[in-house]
């Protein structure tokens, strides 16, 4: 067994490493990759901490990663056809500089989690999964029907956006800038589960009404690590934009928030790393499995099948030897 | 005035009435006995005063009327509950459950720790693996954290070894002489909730038949109403 701390460093560096190996044998293939599963770590960490923490399992966490690519697609598009964004009587310039475009990314999809934690968190159980599966669908929709912005087809950025000082366009560059910010939302994630909000919120999943004894709004709690949750999401939706220099309608697809899911169990609910270890197993499944076979997602389900009835507390679990924090 | 005062509360559970008029006050450092037979209407009294089930006519706390506040905001009002069954966080720790509750007022770990040192010794162990005794402890310790005014203890000593009680029972007696908290007690034990408390209300179903100073306590009461 290996100590969690241990393993966790393990996981990142590791990451890191099939990176920069890949860099030096010259395979910007393997750091594409890399980057990917970096980039889905961040989401599935934004998930983790609705689903881990906060016992949410939010079937619509599509939602924040395409508002965050959009947000990118649609900055980056108007920057590249010089046409300011028309917003009623507000006319708001493109740009293809990533710190705005992630904050824009953050803010939109923040208050898209803000209106629908307020709408779903009425209801929970199966009944707040089929909301927030109705708000994936309904964005899903309209992105398809939006034709100003590619419609079905979506929208392809030719240039990636900028980041002062470095060349996006180098992979193992555009990959250092995406681990830096999983690290910055894994220490905010760890910080968060020991602050007394986190510890609140775990109380508030257990016994809401209890929580309730000792003058915390469960509700409050709740919404408030949805909000986060869909925050760090669109950041990485955004990531994720520049990574392919893409966007369509597919990244708010009930398939994608499903995924999300998929990646935080695999690695293990409230892990801090969880969801690093899950993004690197799906995705190196995905290239292994998928180069071997078609019916790769067949092969993943039964991986999936044996983690949940035999490693409940996914791989870091199993690895670590402790057991689930809970279900 | 009276910190906490009921007057002729009704509640129900759902269509059912669970309280036909329950009058009950507790003062500012004064320490209440709430007694009756099992199913007279104890703890839904605490559930009523808690606002977690629907009730009617007088119940006020710091002069403030409790109806249309959600139950959390009574908490935070002041009124601290130690709830029937403990309900710990249980997987969260010692350490965890009370800083989870905290809210700033002389009320800190460290105060805890001193009135529960067996809560110190444990403090990075997991809730579900503390005895009921200790459990009992972090309930207390948790509700304290909030900093209230008032303390429910709703079956304070229930199922517990008599050497825990007794540990529990010291410390009720140490919040009263050493705080001069508000506390609102429910047990089992007549004769220890007699030590500890100022005065005493009496339930039969649902509603208050007897209250007084715990001096005039007699045993014929205590017999009639209680059983003991």
């Amino acid at each position: 067994m290996i100590p969690e701390r241990f393993l966790n460093a393990l996981l990142l560096g590791g990451l890191l490493g099939v990176a920069l190996l890949a860099d030096w044998r010259d395979e910007p293939f393997t750091i594409t990759l890399a980057t990917r599963a970096t980039i889905l770590a961040i989401a599935a960490t934004g998930l983790n901490l609705a689903l881990g923490l906060g016992g949410l399992v939010s079937l619509g966490h599509a939602v924040f990663f395409g508002l965050g690519g959009y947000a990118m697609g649609i900055l980056a598009f108007h920057a590249q056809t010089y046409a300011p964004v028309e917003l009623g009587p507000l006319a708001i310039e493109g740009t293809t500089s990533m710190p705005l475009i992630w904050v824009t990314a953050i803010a939109v999809s923040s208050l898209a989690a803000l209106v629908i934690g307020l709408l779903s968190l009425r209801t929970s159980g199966v009944y707040f999964i089929m909301i927030t599966l109705a708000f994936g669908q309904m964005f899903f929709y309209f992105a398809v029907s939006w034709s100003a912005y590619g419609g079905e087809d979506g929208l392809s950025i030719y240039v990636r956006n900028g980041f002062p000082g470095l060349n996006t366009l180098d992979p193992i560059q555009f990959f250092s800038l995406c681990f830096v910010l999983l690290c910055l939302v894994l220490v905010l994630w760890s910080r968060l589960a020991r602050s007394p909000f986190g510890l609140a919120l775990n109380a508030a999943r257990q016994v809401p009404a209890r929580v309730e004894t000792v003058g915390l709004d469960p509700k409050r709690l709740k919404l408030a690590a949805f909000v986060l949750s869909g925050a760090i999401t669109g950041l990485a939706g955004a990531l994720f934009a520049d990574l392919n220099r893409f966007v369509s309608p597919s990244m708010f697809s009930w398939q994608l928030s499903g995924e999300l899911i998929v990646l935080v169990i695999l690695g293990g609910v409230a892990r801090l790393c969880g969801p690093v270890a899950g993004a690197m197993l799906f995705v190196a499944l995905e290239h292994w499995l998928g180069g071997l076979t078609e019916f790769w997602h067949v092969w993943l389900g039964a991986i999936l099948l044996l983690i949940v009835l035999f490693a409940k507390g996914g791989l870091v679990g199993l690895l670590s030897g402790r057991p689930a924090s809970h279900d | 005035m009276s910190l906490l005062a009921l007057s002729g509360l009704t509640a129900f559970y759902g269509s059912s009435q669970a309280l036909f008029g329950v009058d009950l006050t507790v003062g500012e450092g004064e320490v209440v006995a709430l007694m009756g037979r099992n199913g007279m209407g104890k703890t839904t009294t605490v559930r009523a005063i808690c606002r977690m089930i629907v009730s009617k006519g007088g119940l006020t706390f710091a002069g403030r009327d409790l109806h249309g506040l959600p139950s959390h905001a009574v908490a935070r009002l002041g009124i601290g509950l130690v709830p029937e069954g403990r309900r710990c966080f249980a997987d969260l720790t010692v350490r965890e459950n009370l800083v989870a509750a905290a809210r700033p007022g002389p009320w800190d770990e460290a105060r805890v720790g001193d009135l529960f040192p067996r809560l110190a010794e444990r403090r990075g162990q997991r809730a579900r693996t503390l005895s009921g005794g200790e459990q009992q402890m972090l309930a207390i310790g948790r509700a304290l954290m909030t900093n209230p005014r008032l303390v429910i203890l709703d079956e304070a000593t229930e199922g517990l070894a008599p050497l825990v009680r007794a540990e529990i029972w010291a410390a009720v007696a140490r919040l009263k002489i050493e705080t001069g908290m508000a506390i609102l007690v429910i047990d089992k034990s007549v004769r220890d909730l007699a030590r500890v408390s100022d005065r005493a209300v009496i339930l039969e179903r649902g509603a208050t038949v007897w209250s007084g100073g715990i001096n005039e306590l007699t045993p014929a009461i205590s017999e009639t109403y209680v059983g003991v």
